[in-house]
């Protein structure tokens, strides 16, 4: 185990990656002569040179569509949104090109191409580049999705969403980029996609979460003890496919269910895990399961509007209180 | 002798009686094939959308004429014709429009998503523009690898205002991908005409704008296609120079089978007009007068294409649905 940053540990999964495996390469703006907007891949031009690190004008349709044709003959690219927003403009490409055409072949050609970059809440960049992007593509079936919130994980999925043989939309955080973690230097060491993770183990209720949300439901939990209420975190780590066996296991221990995500709640990822556990665990449940959400508001840009529309600690601790009956009587 | 006719290079055609046989039953077996396909249709055996290349035959023939098997094609929905002349079984593509499980595609694609990996058929797509930058990834895949193959990519005038035209013919030329851009100008972007879409109608003239070679190509005569297609193909094979020709033809038909006549947006008398070009009938003409090929020869391929397209009917027919597994197979590719 090392310890580093979560952006050191996918530059040394992208590493790893295109010393394993000549068929892997990078594409995207900015990523080789400026190494990154956000420094992920600082280094690896020089390290690879300028045929695996490829610098693109500003056309995400056109390189995403450049990746998924490669893909389809053998290579196995990687994609850098410079952040996820920008994926909108290659959403077709996404959509209705990398999501389908092995399905639509009948299985003759597979596209096994990672699109990866940051994307959710971030400080202060107001309603164009501060958004929860991964329900755009977590209802397209064709299309894996991971949301990785520690350096061990970044890693570890990032290794295999560049190993599987299929499109992955993997989505990174501006504000987790400079987490520390331990992190493990094998180089075969991955996460397999479909994984979700005990984060912190507790007997009273499960809260479901991610990314940012997931370091605000840790400190919301440590409050929480304290008034003797003991909380379970479960990480999915891969919305699509999601590991909701881990998820209702620990529902069936704990009976009550927060989820929490920064994203507009309507029809998001709480709302389907809301679904999965009613469908599945209702009669272990003692509360009904409540979402802890983004308003459903573009991300305003000043610093108190901006609290405003996203889940807090005190609001993922209220939402646990009124799970566990405990809001204003204790 | 009719054997020894046939072996008489025609004088100025370059074009002796094989590859005169070859053009002239690839552009045959598109059209046979096709009017089965309109025919299927109205029994209600094909479903969905349903565009012939009825009048535009010359450009797969053309074009395809010039490939190495290993070769890439990636076309729209109208690619039946590109789909077929690239090898691909007549019997399966039927099939695959029929629906069913001895298709391309077991039945999951259907007309407008024909895929061919053995013959590197690569598909088949129905949202206008949006092949074009997978076409360049081939390209780039090409090269990457250090191979000397090209890609055709097939598309229509109606892709030339969207905006993955521009941005893969920039990344095609900014990186010198081996990619032949083939507009198939037949005028009409489904009911709307060149002129009421673009600013600039001489497509062609897009090329000299990213710095490729490029011209305009008359797309009812085979020859002058395979000439062109012959140039840019030698062209990116040497030095990995994309081009873009705008070859120019005309659909007899309808936008699709739910626009059978085409009458709304075009005249009766253009449509008649434009049939006296029919590629396959000025083409038949062209080899027979100097005797390059025989009536008995082009009785010969026409029987044949027609034995080739009543067996692929025939197959279709016979061939079975999806059993219903196949609903939730080839969603992902398990990885091994």
């Amino acid at each position: 185990m090392a310890v580093m940053t979560y952006r050191e540990a996918l530059n040394l999964a992208l590493r790893e990656e295109l010393t394993r495996d000549p068929n892997v390469f990078v594409i995207g703006e900015e990523v080789g002569l400026y190494e990154g907007a956000y420094k992920v891949t600082q280094g690896l031009l020089k390290e690879f040179g300028p045929k695996r690190i490829v610098d693109t004008p500003i056309a995400e349709s056109g390189f995403t569509g450049v990746g998924i044709g490669a893909a389809m003959v053998g290579l196995r690219p990687v994609v850098e949104m410079m952040t996820f927003n920008f994926a909108l403009l290659a959403l077709d490409q996404i959509v209705n090109s990398a999501a389908k055409l092995h399905y639509m072949s009948g299985g003759q050609y597979n596209v096994p191409l990672v699109i990866r970059g940051p994307g959710g809440p971030a400080h202060q960049l107001a309603a164009q580049h501060s958004q929860s992007m991964e329900v755009y593509f977590y209802h397209v079936p064709g299309l894996k999705v991971v949301r990785p919130s520690t350096p061990m994980d970044a890693k570890g999925l990032l290794k295999a969403a560049i190993r599987d043989d299929n499109p992955v939309i993997f989505i990174e955080s501006e504000t987790l980029y400079n987490v520390k973690g331990e992190v493990p230097e094998d180089p075969d060491f991955v996460i397999p996609l479909g994984q979700a993770v005990v984060r912190r183990e507790g007997t009273d209720v499960t809260v479901v979460a991610y990314m940012g949300m997931m370091y605000r439901a840790m400190e919301a939990a440590e409050e929480l003890a304290k008034d003797g209420i003991s909380v379970e975190i479960v990480d999915p780590r891969s919305l699509q496919p999601l590991d909701t066996a881990t998820i209702i296991g620990s529902v069936r221990k704990t009976h009550r269910a927060v989820v929490v995500e920064a994203g507009a709640g309507f029809a998001g990822m709480g709302s389907e895990i809301a679904t999965e556990i009613t469908e599945e665990a209702f009669d272990d449940l003692d509360a009904p399961v409540l979402r802890v959400t983004g308003a459903q508001a573009p991300m305003p840009y000043a610093r108190n509007l901006e609290r405003a529309k996203t889940p807090t600690k005190e609001k993922i601790a209220d939402a646990i209180r009124r799970v566990c009956y405990a809001n204003g009587s204790r | 002798m009719a054997k020894a006719m046939t072996q008489k290079a025609a004088p100025g055609l370059g074009l002796d009686a094989d590859l005169a046989r070859k053009l002239l039953r690839d552009m045959l077996l598109i059209r046979r094939f096709e009017e089965k396909a309109a025919e299927a249709y109205a029994l209600g055996k094909i479903g969905g959308f349903l565009h012939l290349s009825i009048g535009e035959e010359a450009v797969a023939a053309g074009a395809t004429s010039v490939l190495r098997p290993d070769d890439y094609a990636i076309s729209t929905y109208r690619e039946h014709g590109h789909c077929l002349i690239k090898g691909s079984d007549p019997r399966r593509v039927m099939a695959e429009l029929f629906g069913r499980v001895d298709g391309l595609s077991k039945g999951k694609g259907g007309s407008m998503h024909l895929f061919d990996k053995e013959h590197n058929f690569l598909g088949g797509h129905a949202i206008v523009g949006a092949h074009l930058p997978i076409a360049a990834g081939v390209g780039f895949a090409i090269k990457y690898r250090g191979g000397d193959q090209v890609v055709l990519c097939y598309f229509g005038d109606g892709a030339v205002p969207e905006g993955e035209f521009h941005e893969a013919l920039n990344l095609a030329a900014l990186w010198k991908l081996p990619v032949i851009w083939l507009c198939e100008n037949n005028r009409y972007a489904m009911g709307t005409s060149l002129e009421r879409a673009l600013a600039q109608t001489e497509i062609w003239k897009f090329g000299e704008t990213y710095g490729i070679p490029s011209e305009p190509v008359d797309g009812m005569d085979v020859l002058a296609v395979r000439a062109a297609v012959g140039r840019a193909v030698e062209r990116a094979r040497r030095d990995k120079t994309p081009a873009l020709l705008e070859v120019r033809t005309y659909r007899f038909r309808g936008h699709s089978m739910r626009d059978p006549a085409g009458a709304v947006y075009r005249t009766k008398e253009e449509v008649e007009r434009e049939k006296l070009r029919d590629p396959i009938l000025l083409f038949r003409d062209r080899v027979l007068k100097p005797g390059v090929l025989s009536e008995d020869d082009v009785k010969k391929i026409e029987k044949d294409v027609n034995d080739l397209v009543d067996e692929a009917v025939a197959f279709a027919d016979a061939s079975p649905e999806p059993p219903a597994s196949e609903l939730f197979t080839d969603i992902f590719k398990e990885s091994a």
